[in-house]
Formats: structure tokens, sequence, C-alpha cells
């Protein structure tokens, strides 16, 4: 496994060599820097963490200052780690987009769009109960039937009804690299990506 | 941010020299076509009806007759399967979007020419 924290920049298209129009996503991907190596003996898992991002020395915790101080670094916005992870670096050091390569598949991870308090044709799909007409009204973004009456006696549970919608982290997998420019830290990926532009993501593979 | 898309299209897409067309106007597309191995050009003659978009993702949509049906292909003003684009005819017209012209036919459907004034060459 490797990762990298990254901010999403916007979507853009890129045409491959056969003429084929491909819709990306611009990720501005790290750097970042490694902050602390858990082991098996001192933390029960393996892992690498890393930080990405800047906030002000104000608004950042002393036990965080101090946290960041033991890697070398001043006050980034956001820690992640990643387990088992490949790459062989120490505290302190800084890890930057190169470590994808083009082509390869990478799944990025990051928290979608809200979208608020939904009924059920948006949030999962439904067709609706009646029809426009022949006397029916105000059935046509209806549920329906959420099962039986005197057995058994309950809503089973994870029954598909209205409510919040987005803001769930979701996991898209098997995108694949179409560019790297590591000078200017920018990873562009074939596909759509979770959240709105300059929401965090993680890349990993 | 929109400057890292600026830069991100001038490093992955080819600068290509297109000739200035706007909706009203009479074109022919050279479209290059790959058939197994072999590679040939279909020309693409008709009505622009519109033109959208902005840098890498900007497309145009060419509307003819084909045999009393109508047919409108839409093509990505950068693909670089477009071999060349002709400018036929200027189109004199009132609106950005020429979607009024689906519900014409015949002549009905004719787009006025526009004329302008050329300068002569010494």
């Amino acid at each position: 496994m490797k990762g990298i924290i990254g901010k999403k920049i916007g979507m853009t298209s890129v045409f491959e060599a056969n003429g084929k129009q491909v819709a990306c996503t611009i990720i501005e991907a790290g750097p970042c820097v490694v902050t602390q190596k858990k082991t098996v003996e001192t933390d029960g898992y393996e892992s690498l963490q890393i930080a990405y991002g800047t906030r002000k020395e104000k608004n950042t915790p002393k036990a965080l200052l101090n946290h960041f101080a033991k890697a070398n670094t001043d006050a980034k916005s956001v820690v992640k780690e990643i387990r088992n992870c490949s790459i062989d670096k120490q505290v302190g050091e800084t890890i930057t987009c190169d470590i994808f390569a083009e082509g390869e598949k990478v799944s990025v991870i990051g928290t979608t769009k809200g979208k608020g308090f939904q009924g059920v044709v948006k949030r999962h799909g439904f067709a609706g109960v009646g029809e426009a007409s022949h006397g029916q009204h105000d059935r046509q973004r209806a549920p329906g039937s959420i099962g039986g009456s005197s057995y058994p006696s309950r809503v089973f549970k994870n029954m598909r009804m209205a409510g919040q919608m987005g803001g769930d982290r979701v996991k898209v997998k098997a995108l694949k690299v179409m560019k790297v420019f590591p000078e200017q830290n920018y990873i562009v990926v074939a596909g759509s990506v979770p959240g709105h532009n300059g929401s965090i993501v993680l890349i990993q593979k | 941010m929109e400057a890292a898309i600026a830069f991100i299209h001038e490093q992955l897409t080819t600068k290509k020299e297109v000739p200035a067309f706007k909706a009203g106007d009479n074109i022919t597309v050279n479209y290059k076509i790959i058939e197994g191995t072999k590679e040939r050009i279909q020309s693409f003659k008709g009505d622009v009806i519109k033109r959208q978009g902005t840098g890498a993702t900007a497309t145009f949509t060419v509307r003819k007759i084909s045999d009393g049906v109508g047919v409108e292909r839409l093509f990505p003003i950068l693909s670089p399967n477009i071999e060349s684009i002709v400018v036929n005819k200027r189109g004199r017209v009132r609106r950005a979007k020429l979607y009024y012209q689906r519900e014409r036919f015949g002549k009905a459907a004719r787009i006025k020419e526009k004329r302008m004034a050329v300068v002569a060459k010494k």
C-alpha cells in the first residue's frame, strides 16, 4: 500500500493517442510530510502517518504542534494514516506525487457532496408508486410499502427510506493515472472523484 | 484552480489552428475515421447550430439534412481526429444557439448569408 493526500482541483478532458476524449480529474497531491511511523511492537499495527496542507499556528492545538515539531515541520491541516505502507521514508521526510507512475490504477477516497434530506426516488433510485392521472395524486415520489403488518409487526433494519444523502466517505477504485507532474504536484486521473472542488482526497494504491 | 486547469490543458492538449466560425456558419468538417488498420477521411457538411464549452472540453454541433432526415453531429473542437475545418458560408443569425432549426425544414430552414466588405488585395 502506498498513498498520498491531495486536493481535488477540478475536471477537464484529455485526448488519447487514438483521438478518444477522456474525462479527467486534476488532483493537487502532496507534498506530504511523514509525521509518525507506527509499528507492531509499539502500536500493534504498521502504518505511516502523513500530513498535508497548511494551517495557522495559533489555530493548531499545542499537542499537535509538538507532534509536528518532532518531524521538524510547521502546522499542517490534514493528518492521515496509511496502513502497511510500502513507502520507505523516515519521520520528517516528504512524499511527493512521483510515487505514482503513468498508467497505474489507483483508488481515490473522498467525501461526497452533501445532498441534504432526500426522498427515495433520488436517494435509492425508486420509481415512485402511482400514475399521474386516473384519480391518483401525491403518489409519484412515494416509497410504497415498507413491509408486512401483523407479521413481523416491525420494519426491518436497513429498509431503504428517505434521509440524509451525500457527505459519505466513498472510495472509487481502479482510476487510471493519465499523467503526473511532479514539479507542480499534479496528478491527472481518468474519471471522476468524490467531493466538490477543493475537497481533501486520499490517493491510494 | 483555474490556473491549474489551464496548465493541464496546455500540457496535454496539442495546439491546433482552428478557423474562426460561429453558429449560423456553413462548414465542412473533415474527420478521420479508422477502420481496422486503414484510415480514411469523411466529410460532414452542414450548419453550425451551437458552440459550447471552454478549453479542452469545447465542442460544436453541426446539423444537416440527409435524405430528408435531420442529422446532428457533435465534435470536440480540439479533437486530433479532425483533419480540417472549412468554412463555406457565413450566416446572418441573431442567436448563439440555433435550436429553432430543429423545427424547421425546407425553405424555412435556410440561413441568410452574411455579406461582408472585402478589402481588395494589392
